[in-house]
């Protein structure tokens, strides 16, 4: 396991990315909410580069009391992150897949020191 | 530290590059060696609307050639050719739809020749089946002489602007199928054309295949032993789908109802024997369709023989020797119901890999070439022997596989 350098945290804003190649493979590496994240950059579906696609909320429906469906929003507490191959969406603060919670992808450890983000891979 | 500064990359959208939207492809094809076989793409398209300048200018008709160019020019509201309602692109989120438009490409060759040999190449793929896009749903159009009309023009330019220059780019070309006459003239205009392969029928519409009508187009084809395809698609006009109110709704029924329908028809009244010589593919309606049409046709034929007293086998022996392209191949969890599914319509032979690229939905060749069951042999027939067999085609890969690294 090395720490491999990303950015200087104060380059990367909020909702900013940065795809980091390594010898185990593409890592993707977002800032949301202040925090770093990041996940192989390789779809579960068909291997596609998961992190490169667009950031949008995940998208929920308004279901009333009475079970009536009132129209759909996205939500204000999941962002979700898309593999611009297919559209398979990622929750950006766990890498778990959207459609099937069983399925995630791989996960890396950050480190922050001095100003700089580094991953653990 | 394994990892210097100036190998983290920004995301640049504005250099968008078909090749390099693959690149993950790419590398599964260096691994999987698809350099050292044939891999065949029936089924994958490009955007003719991109081009309607240049394919308007081949309308015979001055007069609906004026009509094309004029609503060309004004773009907007009620066009000359409708549309369909859908967002194929899940409202933004597969990105290519809208990258594509910043891909860089030289004067020459066509900007189609060269972004399709980018992703065939990035991909593994030797030889891609070209077809359109927005005229998939053209057989919907309520105006026969229209569709006609745009089906020459497309097939004349497609036959001169892509096909006479890249012979890795082949096309089942579009059968105007709403006017009986004008497909048989289709048949017989470009049947022998560098890089075409077959003919192909849109599925959405409402022309039941065994018209009296398409008799002697049938024939002309099993005589001039070219294939004929049927590509599914869907048409939220259609009076059962209209009850879907989601896109995943009409795109999971209606790219297997219309083909449902055709099939039907086509095995029911007895075509396969009145051309035993004619192939007939069916594109882009997955696999679970057909194996579970062949066990519901088996089930009633044999009670109600008397109603399709031309057959002289079941109804699933007549389909088991169809071609059916893969894409979109569901993958259930258990291989081994897939691997039914491969079992019933004789898939050795008689399926046909296809990636669909570089719709929303594509497939990789590695959905075949990653299956459990297969043998080796069985995964190289159905990326691309069988089709070689099917529309003559070498066998030697020329593919040229990126070095990404």
């Amino acid at each position: 396991m090395a720490e491999i350098f990303v950015a200087k945290a104060d380059d990367m804003a909020d909702g900013d990315r940065r795809i980091v190649r390594t010898s185990k493979g593409e890592i993707g590496v977002f800032r949301h909410k202040g925090a770093f994240h990041a996940y192989a950059n390789r779809c579960v579906h068909s291997g596609g580069p998961a992190c490169e696609g667009v950031l949008i909320p995940k998208v929920i429906e308004l279901i009333a009391e009475d079970k009536t469906y009132q129209g759909q929003t996205f939500s204000e507490d999941e962002m979700h992150f898309v593999c611009p191959w297919h559209g398979y969406e990622y929750n950006i603060e766990t890498g778990v897949f959207a459609g099937d919670s069983k399925l995630k992808l791989k996960k890396y450890q950050i480190v922050e020191r001095s100003g700089d983000v580094y991953i653990v891979a | 530290m394994d990892m210097p500064n100036n190998e983290v990359r920004n995301l640049r959208f504005d250099e968008y590059h078909s090749g390099e939207h693959l690149r993950n492809a790419t590398k599964q094809a260096i691994e999987r060696k698809y350099q050292d076989f044939l891999i065949v793409d029936v089924d994958a398209h490009h955007y003719e609307s991109e081009h309607h300048r240049e394919v308007f200018q081949y309308i015979e008709s001055p007069v609906i050639k004026r009509m094309a160019l004029e609503s060309f020019n004004r773009g907007g509201r009620s066009s000359f050719l409708g549309g369909e309602v859908g967002y194929q692109d899940i409202g933004g989120r597969v990105t290519r739809h809208w990258l594509r438009k910043h891909e860089k490409t030289p004067a020459s060759p066509h900007k189609d020749i060269t972004t399709t040999l980018r992703w065939m190449d990035a991909m593994g793929v030797d030889y891609t089946c070209l077809f359109p896009t927005p005229m998939l749903f053209l057989g919907t159009h309520p105006q026969p002489e229209i569709e006609s009309a745009l089906a020459q023009a497309y097939n004349r330019w497609l036959c001169d602007r892509i096909l006479a220059h890249e012979g890795r780019i082949i096309s089942m070309l579009y059968l105007p199928f709403n006017d009986p006459e004008a497909a048989y003239k289709t048949v017989k205009e470009f049947g022998g054309k560098k890089g075409v392969v077959g003919f192909m029928v849109t599925a959405p519409r409402y022309k039941p295949v065994h018209d009296n009508a398409y008799m002697k187009t049938y024939r002309l084809l099993e005589e001039m032993n070219l294939p004929l395809s049927f590509h599914a698609a869907y048409t939220w006009g259609d009076q059962a789908l209209k009850m879907t109110n989601r896109f995943i709704g009409v795109h999971a029924l209606g790219f297997m109802w219309f083909n449902m329908i055709h099939m039907t028809n086509w095995v029911i009244n007895g075509l396969p024997e009145r051309f035993p010589k004619l192939k007939v593919m069916w594109i882009e309606s997955g696999l679970t369709w057909a194996y579970s049409l062949m066990q519901r046709l088996d089930h009633s034929y044999l009670m109600r023989t008397s109603d399709c007293p031309s057959l002289k086998r079941k109804p699933s022996e007549y389909m088991r020797e169809m071609y059916f392209s893969s894409q979109p191949m569901e993958v259930p969890d258990d291989p081994s119901i897939l691997e039914a599914t491969f079992k019933m319509i004789n898939a050795e032979t008689q399926l046909v890999w296809s990636s669909d690229y570089p719709h929303w939905d594509f497939d990789l060749p590695g959905v075949i070439y990653d299956l459990p069951f297969l043998s080796e042999k069985s995964k190289h027939n159905i990326l691309g022997a069988n089709a070689a067999r099917l529309f003559n085609l070498p066998l030697k890969p020329v593919k040229k596989i990126p070095n990404v690294d």
